[in-house]
């Protein structure tokens, strides 16, 4: 236990570090997902075939896949098949790739969460604006959108929560999330070596920061409990 | 010159023919009640007048002004519906209200969007926004919802809903006020307060289309009646002799269902 104390400092400045990459990669995911998401989602929506039947094909090959294999594939492909190493070397390159996987994944699983959320809304209520005389796109932004939002915030609140331990996933390219920093201390790092509590450590982290990501997604909830 | 006019309206959704040949008019100021069975078009007509559904052939005439023609599709034009829309108000079955706004904001709403399209709105922005305000708040007091107006929708009862959806579909000020089974979401407690409304504004000579399951109603608040059967007209007239001496077979069947229970 002493000994644990002794180290904290040090870790903890690591784990912080390891832990930074966490947060860029969670937050770039969900700046890149949230619209993707949403174009994915009218694509699969499309009343010209073809663009449904890929977009829905895209879909399925993202979510039938485990993202830890997308990971591998995004970022050795290039460099070691096509010997175009496109993504460039050391942690950017690693982020880039990361990113790109994560973004094109989880924009797959929130376009079907937009598209429920889109069908879900009766058909009534547009209905209802075009007797009244609204145009189609007053219609969408004054009456159909907020119930959207309503019916999409649960799901995207599980999905968002999945995507925080999901980031850890980035381990498998040597990307240096907090995982990656909490498991160097058992080589050896920052002069500590053989300590496998630093690793057990980085679940304090998703978990603080998770309990933080559900108040505020239930506080956002409640925003929008006022109707039904 | 009646008000509203429909000749030949014609309407098949894959492969049923759901209207055949409907035509029929309506002077200013009157009501009309369609009665007839589940399925025998009457609701496709009144989606058919307020632009919902297009009609295969047919002619919709509002004031002598053709506003829908189906040999002519310069009248089928997206912007230009819109504004034709407005000759009509529709009251939903399912009310269709929108959960995100108070009743008064339900009210208010279409018709502020409409003024924000005015050229001077920027400049008397603030007096159209109390006019309008104005105008909802009187036809939330004349539906009995004074009380009501800063509820939201689930607050309300089914029939305070449809009476809501009564005064926004009021507040456009349309020429034809149609009404589509306008109670038969309602449990049976609540239709004698949303018929007592339409039935007011019959009184005030409010041109109304009612699609109603209602017999007594339709026959006492009606100026002349249409019974429908599978997408045909097949008897119209005065509720009088519509309902007492109907002179049709298929009238007769359908009315002593009501009679009997």
């Amino acid at each position: 236990m002493g000994q644990i104390m002794e180290q904290m400092p040090v870790v903890i400045e690591a784990l912080n570090v390891g832990f930074l990459q966490t947060l860029k990669l969670f937050f770039v995911t969900l700046i890149g997902a949230f619209p993707l998401g949403l174009i994915i989602a009218f694509g699969s929506m499309s009343r010209f075939l073809p663009l449904s039947l890929f977009s829905k094909f895209v879909v399925w090959i993202i979510r039938g896949t485990p993202l830890m294999i997308q990971l591998l594939i995004i970022y050795y492909f290039p460099g070691l098949v096509l010997h175009n190493p496109i993504w460039g070397g050391g942690e950017t390159g690693r982020f880039l790739a990361a990113s790109f996987s994560f973004i094109l994944n989880y924009a797959c699983y929130f376009s079907e969460i937009y598209r429920g959320g889109i069908q879900g809304v009766p058909v009534g209520q547009e209905e209802a604006g075009l007797v009244l005389g609204m145009t189609r796109s007053q219609i969408f932004f004054k009456v159909t959108l907020l119930q959207m939002i309503k019916r999409i915030v649960p799901p995207m609140s599980n999905e968002i929560i999945t995507l925080v331990k999901d980031t850890s996933l980035a381990r498998i390219i040597a990307l240096q999330e907090i995982i990656w920093a909490g498991q160097a201390f058992m080589k050896g790092s920052h002069g500590i070596s053989g300590a496998i509590w630093p690793l057990f450590f980085t679940a304090v982290y998703y978990l603080i920061f998770n309990g933080i990501l559900t108040l505020l997604l239930g506080r956002l909830e409640r925003r929008l409990d006022y109707f039904r | 010159m009646s008000i509203l006019e429909a000749e030949h309206i014609c309407k098949t959704f894959n492969h049923t023919e759901v209207l055949k040949d409907i035509s029929f008019s309506l002077e200013k100021g009157q009501a009309l009640s369609v009665i007839g069975s589940s399925g025998s078009g009457k609701t496709t007509l009144l989606r058919c007048l307020n632009f919902l559904e297009t009609p295969d052939k047919g002619i919709i005439r509002v004031n002598g002004e053709t506003l829908f023609d189906a040999d002519d599709p310069s009248t089928r034009q997206e912007a230009a519906i819109r504004k034709k829309r407005l000759h009509f108000g529709l009251v939903f079955q399912s009310f269709n209200l929108f959960p995100q706004y108070t009743a008064i904001q339900n009210v208010m709403l279409a018709k502020e969007l409409l003024a924000s399209e005015q050229p001077d709105y920027r400049a008397r922005k603030k007096e159209i926004q109390e006019e309008i305000r104005a105008q909802a708040e009187s036809l939330l007091v004349q539906m009995g919802l004074e009380n009501r107006k800063d509820n939201y929708p689930h607050q309300l009862s089914g029939g305070q809903c449809q009476r809501v959806a009564i005064a926004r579909a009021l507040a456009l000020q349309p020429d034809i006020l149609c009404f589509d089974e306008p109670t038969s979401a309602l449990d049976p407690e609540l239709t004698g307060e949303v018929l007592r409304v339409i039935k007011e504004l019959a009184d005030e000579n409010t041109t109304m289309v009612i699609v109603t399951h209602e017999m007594a109603f339709a026959r006492d608040v009606a100026d002349h009646v249409i019974f429908m059967d599978d997408g045909i007209i097949v008897e119209q007239g005065d509720p009088m002799q519509v309902f007492e001496h109907p002179a049709e077979e298929r009238t007769r069947q359908f009315l002593s269902r009501f009679t009997k229970g």
